[in-house]
Order: C-alpha cells, then sequence, then structure tokens
C-alpha cells in the first residue's frame, strides 16, 4: 500500500500559494507606473516626416478603408506639394499598410497608444497633427531604424 | 445577579468591579459595552482591510492601496457607499422578517465578545460558564440569516438558507465535542481560566482537536472553503441577495464580526490566549487574533469550494469521529496520566493526530465511493 492521498494534495496548494504571497506583486499600477510596448507595435496614430516625403499619395491609395484623404498640386517648378493630408483616426484599421507602401518610408506607425478622445471629431486629424516632432516616437514597424531607438519591451514592472 | 459581580473595569484595569465609581453598576457596564461595541467594529474594519491585503499577496497583486496611506481608508469608503445606497425591498417580501433579519444575525455575533478575555480578568463578563455561553450564543446568528433567507421571498436565497442549516448544525457537534477536550485539560469553563491554566499552549496538547477545531470553525462562519452560503457560482449571493444598503451592510458586518470571534475563541482556547512574553497581554491577544486570521485567508487564497454532499459527508464521516476519538483519547489521558510529563503527551498526540489522519484517508473518501490504491 502505497501512503498517499492523506491529504498532502492540499499541503501542496498550501505551499503553493505560500510561495505566491513572498513573491513580488505583479500589478503595475498604470497610470504612474507603464510599460514598454513592443517596438514593432501599431499605434494610434501616424508620424510624418515631412522632409522626406514627395506627396505620391501612395498612402492613401493603399489604405483599405480610405481613412487617409490627400490633394495634391503641382507648384511653379512643377513639383508636387501637399495641399492636405487628413487622417481620420476613428475610421483606421491600424492595418499598417500605408506604412509599407511609402516608397520613400517616411509615414510611420507612431508607439503611443493613449488617443482615446471625449468626441469623435477630435479623432480626425490634418497634416500639422501628423508631424514628426521630437515628442514623437514612431513606432519600429516596417522601419528597423526607428525600432533601434525604441526601449525593449517590459513584460512586467521593473523586470525585463 | 451573582455573575455580574465578576463585571470587570475592561481592558485597562484587571482588578475585580471598582464601587466607588460614580454612576454604579449599570454606568460600568453601559460604558464598556460601548467600549466593546466600538472595538468590535473597528477591529471588522480592520480585518476587512487586513483580508483584501493579504488575500491579493497571495494572489501576488498589492490590493487597495488608494485611499488614504497604504489604502487605510479604504474600508471607511466602502461603509459610506454601502451606507448611501437605495434600500430595495422586495415587493413580495415577508417585510417585517427581512427588516429584522440582519439585527438577529449581528446581535448574536457581536454578544460572543462579552466573555473573550483580552487581558488576565479584562472581558465584560467572567462568566464561570463562558465556553458554553459562546456555544450556546455563536450558532444563534443562524436564525437571522434563515430569517433573511426566507423573507427575501428569493429561491437562491432560500436555498441558501437551507444549506447554511444543514451545514452549520453539523458542524456544531464536532465543534463542541474537541471543545470538551479542551476543558478536560484545563478543568475550567471559564474563558480566563482556560488561558490561566495554559501552561503551554493547548494548540500542542491538543494538535487533533485544534484541526478540527478550526475546520469547524470555518465552516461555521462560512469561509472558502465552506462557503456553501454565498457560493456566487451557484447560488450568485445567497441569502443577502435581496438585500442593499444599511441591512446589507450588517450582514457583511456579521460576516466579518463572527470572524473575529471565531480568532479570538481559537487563540483563547488554544494558542494561549493574552499570554506571552515582554510585550502587554492586549497586544499578544491582538497579535494572535490576527495570525488565526491571516491562515484563515491563507485556506481561503489556496483551496475552492467543495459541493455540499462534500461538505456534509466530511462533517458526519470525518470529523465527528475524529472528534469523538479526540475526546476518547484526551478523558484517558486526563483520567490515567494525570501526573505524565506534558512534554510526553505533545509528543504522544502529534504521533496520535498522525496516525489518525492518515487512517482516515484510508477508508474515506470525499469525492465518491470508489477508492483508489
Amino acid at each position: 500500500m502505497k501512503l498517499k492521498n492523506y491529504g498532502e494534495g492540499i499541503a501542496k496548494g498550501m505551499v503553493i500559494t505560500m510561495k505566491n504571497a513572498l513573491r513580488r506583486p505583479i500589478t503595475t499600477q498604470y497610470p504612474e507606473q507603464k510599460l514598454s510596448v513592443s517596438k514593432r507595435t501599431r499605434g494610434n496614430m501616424l508620424v510624418w516626416d515631412k522632409s522626406k516625403c514627395i506627396s505620391c499619395s501612395m498612402c492613401a491609395r493603399a489604405c483599405p478603408v480610405n481613412c487617409i484623404t490627400m490633394v495634391t498640386s503641382r507648384d511653379e517648378n512643377k513639383k508636387l506639394q501637399m495641399d492636405k493630408m487628413d487622417y481620420d483616426a476613428g475610421v483606421c484599421i491600424f492595418c499598417g499598410l500605408c506604412v509599407e507602401a511609402c516608397p520613400q518610408s517616411c509615414l510611420y506607425m507612431d508607439s503611443d497608444y493613449e488617443k482615446a478622445r471625449y468626441s469623435r471629431k477630435d479623432l480626425k486629424f490634418t497634416k500639422e497633427d501628423l508631424l514628426m516632432t521630437e515628442k514623437s516616437k514612431p513606432s519600429g514597424y516596417y522601419n528597423p531604424e526607428n525600432a533601434a531607438k525604441l526601449p525593449e519591451q517590459t513584460l512586467l514592472i521593473d523586470r525585463k | 445577579m451573582s455573575v455580574f459581580h465578576n463585571i470587570l473595569p475592561a481592558v485597562f484595569d484587571s482588578a475585580p468591579l471598582a464601587s466607588d465609581w460614580p454612576g454604579g453598576f449599570w454606568a460600568h457596564m453601559i460604558i464598556f459595552i460601548v467600549i466593546l461595541f466600538i472595538f468590535v467594529i473597528f477591529m471588522a474594519m480592520a480585518f476587512i482591510y487586513f483580508e483584501r491585503r493579504v488575500i491579493s499577496r497571495f494572489q501576488i497583486r498589492i490590493g487597495p492601496n488608494r485611499i488614504g496611506p497604504f489604502g487605510l481608508l479604504q474600508p471607511v469608503a466602502d461603509v459610506i457607499k454601502i451606507l448611501i445606497k437605495e434600500d430595495i425591498v422586495p415587493f413580495n417580501a415577508d417585510k417585517i422578517l427581512h427588516l429584522l433579519a440582519p439585527m438577529a444575525a449581528i446581535t448574536p455575533a457581536i454578544m460572543v465578545f462579552a466573555v473573550i478575555p483580552f487581558m488576565n480578568g479584562a472581558s465584560l463578563v467572567d462568566l464561570n460558564i463562558g465556553i458554553l455561553y459562546i456555544v450556546a450564543i455563536s450558532s444563534v446568528s443562524v436564525i437571522g440569516l434563515v430569517m433573511a433567507g426566507w423573507g427575501s421571498n428569493n429561491k437562491y436565497a432560500l436555498i441558501s438558507a437551507m444549506r447554511v442549516i444543514a451545514q452549520v448544525v453539523s458542524y456544531e457537534i464536532p465543534m463542541a465535542l474537541v471543545i470538551i477536550g479542551v476543558v478536560l485539560f484545563s478543568g475550567t469553563l471559564s474563558m480566563n481560566g482556560i488561558v490561566q491554566a495554559q501552561s503551554i499552549p493547548y494548540i500542542l496538547l491538543q494538535p487533533l482537536g485544534f484541526v478540527i477545531y478550526f475546520l469547524a470553525a470555518m465552516a461555521e462562519i462560512n469561509r472558502t472553503p465552506f462557503d456553501m452560503l454565498e457560493a456566487e457560482g451557484e447560488i450568485v449571493a445567497g441569502f443577502n441577495i435581496e438585500y442593499s444598503g444599511f441591512k446589507f451592510a450588517l450582514f457583511f458586518l456579521t460576516e466579518y464580526t463572527e470572524a473575529i470571534a471565531i480568532s479570538a475563541i481559537i487563540t483563547t482556547l488554544y494558542l494561549g490566549g493574552w499570554k506571552g512574553p515582554f510585550l502587554p497581554p492586549v497586544l499578544w491577544f491582538l497579535i494572535k487574533v490576527f495570525a488565526v486570521f491571516a491562515l484563515i485567508i491563507w485556506v481561503r487564497a489556496t483551496l475552492p469550494r467543495l459541493r455540499i454532499d462534500q461538505v456534509m459527508g466530511f462533517a458526519w464521516k470525518c470529523m465527528l469521529p475524529l472528534a469523538i476519538i479526540n475526546l476518547l483519547i484526551t478523558a484517558c489521558q486526563v483520567i490515567f496520566l494525570p501526573d505524565l510529563s506534558q512534554w510526553v503527551l505533545v509528543v504522544a498526540n502529534f504521533v496520535i493526530t498522525g496516525i489518525l489522519i492518515v487512517l482516515w484517508s484510508r477508508f474515506f473518501r470525499i469525492t465518491g465511493d470508489k477508492v483508489e490504491t
């Protein structure tokens, strides 16, 4: 007769919960503490690098839901210029096809995820809102040189 | 009236009744009842905070920490939130029972504290039948729960009430039997006398008794794994499903008051009560109470809820025979081996406990009739 089933399963369970109690809590207290998202995340915004753009409208054509509206014209030197570039984040499905379609790699996904707004009309952005500044954090999606600048992804707070 | 002559100036002074106090006997009585009541309310809030913090550590969380330093004001916020809710009475409810049920539940739970010794002799009334009084009064709370279940006119509440009657009545029996074991060793029924008789804590002399009392007490106060009463997955919230506002707050307070009472009784019976070196007795008592409650939370964090037939089978097939055997062994030890060193009895009782638990696991399965191995 083997000595088992005398309540040792309960003892094992108690040991497991006690081990958990001695671990550090894994809670991320969100507004104060934030995790680093994946380097290749497709966040809730687009970032547009105006200096490299050739106004080819490839991004607007690649968009499956037509959330990018683009109006271009030629200036006196027969060069394309961007008159209007509207982006509706409320329609966007964040598929990243516009980023992949860009021949100059001047359009990026944002790595930010805190873009919630109170009203739907606040989700419509013009080209001034999309401009690349020091504050914007373009994602590494389809752009390895952007990925190199971003921090490593963290799954637990204060731990890799 | 003779029992009331033992009334003591509660937690501050262990001297007998100071007859020269202004206001006479009844003024003392009322003052210390109010002090005890306020103590119970604050302890209940402390226990709610303590349980939420400790169980979140068992679940690798942090727990409430937003309101006040370390979340200490969280219970206050909860109480305010509950009390400003609308008080809803179901249309076809038995309105009188529905109103009286929370009061019937909380009164016995608070009455238990009358005989708990916080220091040497520092209890509201040092009854010479203290533990008998506790056994008698603590199960009266069930009447309140049954009134709630019947008066709510709700099928879940009624099922819960039926379950709680069956469960609590079953677990009363082994609970009372193992208390007799303690009483045999101490030779007195007075709570303070039991503490004074413990030269070593009775958890060492009565390990099996402690285990049985602990499990029966968990069933008595309806805590996981014996919370058939509330079983969120099956009967939604049980007896308090139709309660809101102040009445719900009273039920919530009852649950935690009973938890405090059971922790205090276990402390008194098995852990040496207010006895302890260096620290003042009141502090020792509170430390032990919180330690017992931490053990209850640990069990709650680990074990899932049992089925109702498993709960009843555990009470009648496992706890009751073991309690009777424990009583027999204790009686034999007290009668035939009165001069034996207590430490020999400690070793012997631990060995007997181990053998009995393994033996009972041989011919009793909680999951059905099939015996493996």
